[in-house]
Formats: C-alpha cells, structure tokens, sequence
C-alpha cells in the first residue's frame, strides 16, 4: 500500500501572537536594543504598553517593521529618518491601492 | 551556464565610469528593493543588480570580466570562460565579496566564488565556531489566497527559497515547498509566522523564522477591506424607493433576505454584523446598494417615466442654483 505523507506546517497569524518585550524583538532581528530604541524614538515602532524601556511590550508586527528598517539601511544605506519616511510612505501606498481597489469594484456596475 | 551581462543589467555602456555604475546601482536597487517594489520580480532584479555591481565597482574584477566578456557574442548558448581567464588577478582567499553570497547566480559564483571562497564569510563563520552561536535570519515569503481560504481556513503549499548550509560549510540557496495551514480570518497585510522554519542557525543556533505575507486574490463579487467585506447590490429604481425585501449571497455560500428601507439613495450601504472575516474581532459584511435603470428601449419604461417627468415636481439640483 503506498501512502502519501505531507507535513502540513500550522503557523500563527503574526499579528494577534503574544506581545514581545524589547529583549525578544532584539533577539528575533538579530539587532542591539540600542536600534529598536532609536526606531522607537523615530516612531516607525511603538510599544503597546509600558513606560520605561524594561517594561516595553511590542505588537509581534513591530518584527516585520525593524525587518524591513534593517533591510532598508543595509541595502540601501538610508538613515533612521530616512527609513521613517520610506516606510510611512509605503504605508499610506498600501493604504491608497487598498481604497482605490475598493473603489474600483464599486465603481464596476 | 548562462553569461550574464552586467553592463546591461545595470542599463550601462562598457565604457562606463565607476561614478556612472555607483549611480545607476543606487538608482535601481531603490527601484527594485523588495520592500519598496510592489513588481512580482523585484527579488530576483535587485539580487541581479546586487550582483553586477559587486563586480563592476570593483576596479579590478571589473577588468576580469571585461577580458571575459570579449570572448562572448550574444545569443550563445552556453558559455565557458576560457581557463586561464584569471590569471592576472587573485580572487582566492580573501572574503571575495561582502554580500549574500548564496544569493549570487551560478556565472557569480563560478567566477568569483565556490572554492575560491575559503576564509569567505560564511565558511570564516562555520569554521571559527567555537563559542559562537546565532539564530539563524528570518525568511520572508509572500502568498495569494483566496477570500474562501480566510472565511474557512485552508491548506496551500508554498514555494520557498532559504539558505542552507551544505556539506563544505558553504551558504547554498535551496528550494523547498511547504504545506501550509492558512489560519481563519487573516486578513491582508498580515503574516503567518512559522517558527523555526526559517534559515538554520549558525553554531548550532536556533533556526530563524518563516514569516509569510498574506495578500487576497481579487474576488469576481466581493471585496475586501480589513475584516469588512461588501458585495454590491443592483436594485430596481422602485425596491430603492418603496423599499423592499431582497435576496443576496453571503460570503459564507449562504443567502439572506435582506429589508432594503424605503427611500434608499444609489450607494447606501447595510450592514450584517459579524459576517466578516471571522476572528475575535469579527468583520462586518456590507450590502452596497446600486440602483439599476431599466432601459428605454421598453416603451413601457418610457412611458412610465415620461409621466413621472410630467407629474412629478422634483429637482435633484435645487441646491446649485
């Protein structure tokens, strides 16, 4: 009898995870506290609670961001104000395609 | 293997000066970033680029390549460098480049890299191990489900490209496919996070992460925003505004009798709490109503209407004048 096994991989959805404090978010990107503070500083990141830097709580989305920020300055050379822009930038596209396809279907009769 | 023309990836003549490659560099990996283009190829452009100028800016590889290059005529099939192409330069040794080397095509690494890389980048790490550990990077993938795939959950392979380490201690770029669980009610933007399913460690350190991006197939009648879905509605011109009890198709394959109340303009939107995409905070699902006009060409349309405009005192611009 021939059986075929497939692994199916069960992930989560990033998004609703458990918060990170600033030692896990430093440890997942691979980067010294020192930048997620200056991205904090920046507004690109912000923690979801706590009011010193010890007591920081991080959204798991905030990986994907100092991902991207990372990537950003090393492949591209931008600094931390630059990084900011580019990605509220991004941002408000990702925003304006969303509305103008929603617009569009609406649009369609 | 394949030649790959530098000059021509980076848009450049052979004679270009090395400010010229810096610019045009710059210019297109901004162009190409993966983070920033939204073109399905942007990763394999700006990896191409990446690897053109790794060679270009450097004066003396440049010269290397150059040699090679007049041996070459377009439209050859395979190519061969001829084997003492090198024998002027020494790229043995040395950490021959800085970037991801895995990332580089097989005319790179046959050049430049493979063997000649001893004491390169990644063999320096595997081999100076001792003490040293790190969590391997994440690996980042994107996938395109269907609205179905959110509202029931759903099963999708995904094909991913993560660096491995081979036999030699050297970073080789491997495919591999998944199958993976599309978890209920994920919406756009969001990402499934596969633990450990990203690249290996080094120093026996734990693997890194797989993040996968979700993004939704246009669907032929719903659309999707956030959690909320709308599906538009055509009504008659009287359902509008005598009000009146339709049916519609639910996202969920289902139908509901909907009340449209009397005296309902083009575009008002109804709304079915809670069957959105589901999740604890559920979406909404919205009817938007599009009022439909039956032709003309039905004499009875016409005439009906050449009454209304006869009998009926109504001026929907009274406001403009």
């Amino acid at each position: 009898m021939n059986t075929k096994v497939t692994t199916i991989v069960v992930g989560s959805i990033l998004e609703e995870g458990p918060t990170l404090n600033l030692a896990e978010l430093c440890q997942h990107c691979q980067t010294p506290a020192e930048f997620i503070i200056s991205l904090v500083d920046q507004g690109v990141i912000a923690p979801v609670e706590g009011s010193s830097t010890r007591k920081w709580q991080f959204h798991q989305s905030a990986l994907i961001r100092t991902d991207k920020a990372l990537r950003l300055r090393q492949d591209l050379g931008i600094n931390l104000s630059g990084i900011a822009l580019s990605l509220e930038l991004l941002d408000e596209i990702d925003n304006l395609k969303r509305e103008l396809n929603e617009l569009r279907h609406f649009a369609q009769l | 293997m394949e030649y790959k023309d530098y000059y021509d990836i980076l848009g450049l003549k052979k004679a270009a000066s090395q400010d010229e490659i810096k610019r045009a560099y710059r210019k297109l990996a901004r162009k190409y970033h993966p983070d920033v283009s939204k073109e399905d190829e942007s990763e394999t452009k700006f990896k191409e680029v990446g690897e053109a100028y790794e060679v270009l800016k450097d004066p003396e590889k440049r010269e290397a390549y150059d040699q090679l290059g007049s041996n070459w005529q377009g439209g050859q099939e395979g190519f061969q460098p001829p084997p003492d192409w090198d024998q002027n330069f020494d790229f043995g040794g040395g950490g021959y480049t800085e970037g991801n080397a895995q990332d580089y095509s097989s005319f790179f690494e046959d050049l430049f890299g493979g063997d000649r890389a001893a004491g390169g980048r990644y063999t320096h790490q595997s081999g100076q191990g001792r003490g040293f550990q790190s969590k391997g990077e994440n690996v980042r993938a994107k996938i395109m489900i269907d609205l179905e795939d959110s509202l029931n959950g759903a099963q999708q392979s995904v094909k991913i490209s993560s660096p491995e380490i081979n036999a030699n201690g050297q970073m080789v770029s491997k495919e591999k496919t998944l199958s993976i669980k599309i978890p209920k009610g994920i919406k756009e933007g969001q990402s499934i996070r596969l633990s450990k399913q990203g690249s290996p460690g080094h120093g026996g350190g734990e693997a890194g992460d797989l993040l996968i991006e979700v993004a939704f197939n246009t669907h032929p009648l719903y659309s999707i925003n956030e959690k909320d879905i709308s599906l538009n509605v055509p009504v008659a011109p009287w359902e509008a505004t005598l009000g009146s009890t339709i049916q519609v198709p639910t996202p969920d394959g289902k139908k509901v009798d909907m009340k449209v109340p009397a005296d309902s303009q083009q575009g008002r939107k109804l709304r079915l709490k809670g069957k959105g995409l589901p999740g604890k905070d559920a979406g909404d699902f919205y009817v938007v109503l599009q009022v439909m006009l039956p032709p003309s060409s039905d004499p009875k349309v016409k005439e009906y209407n050449e009454k209304m405009r006869d009998e009926i005192d109504f001026n929907p611009r009274s406001y403009f004048f």
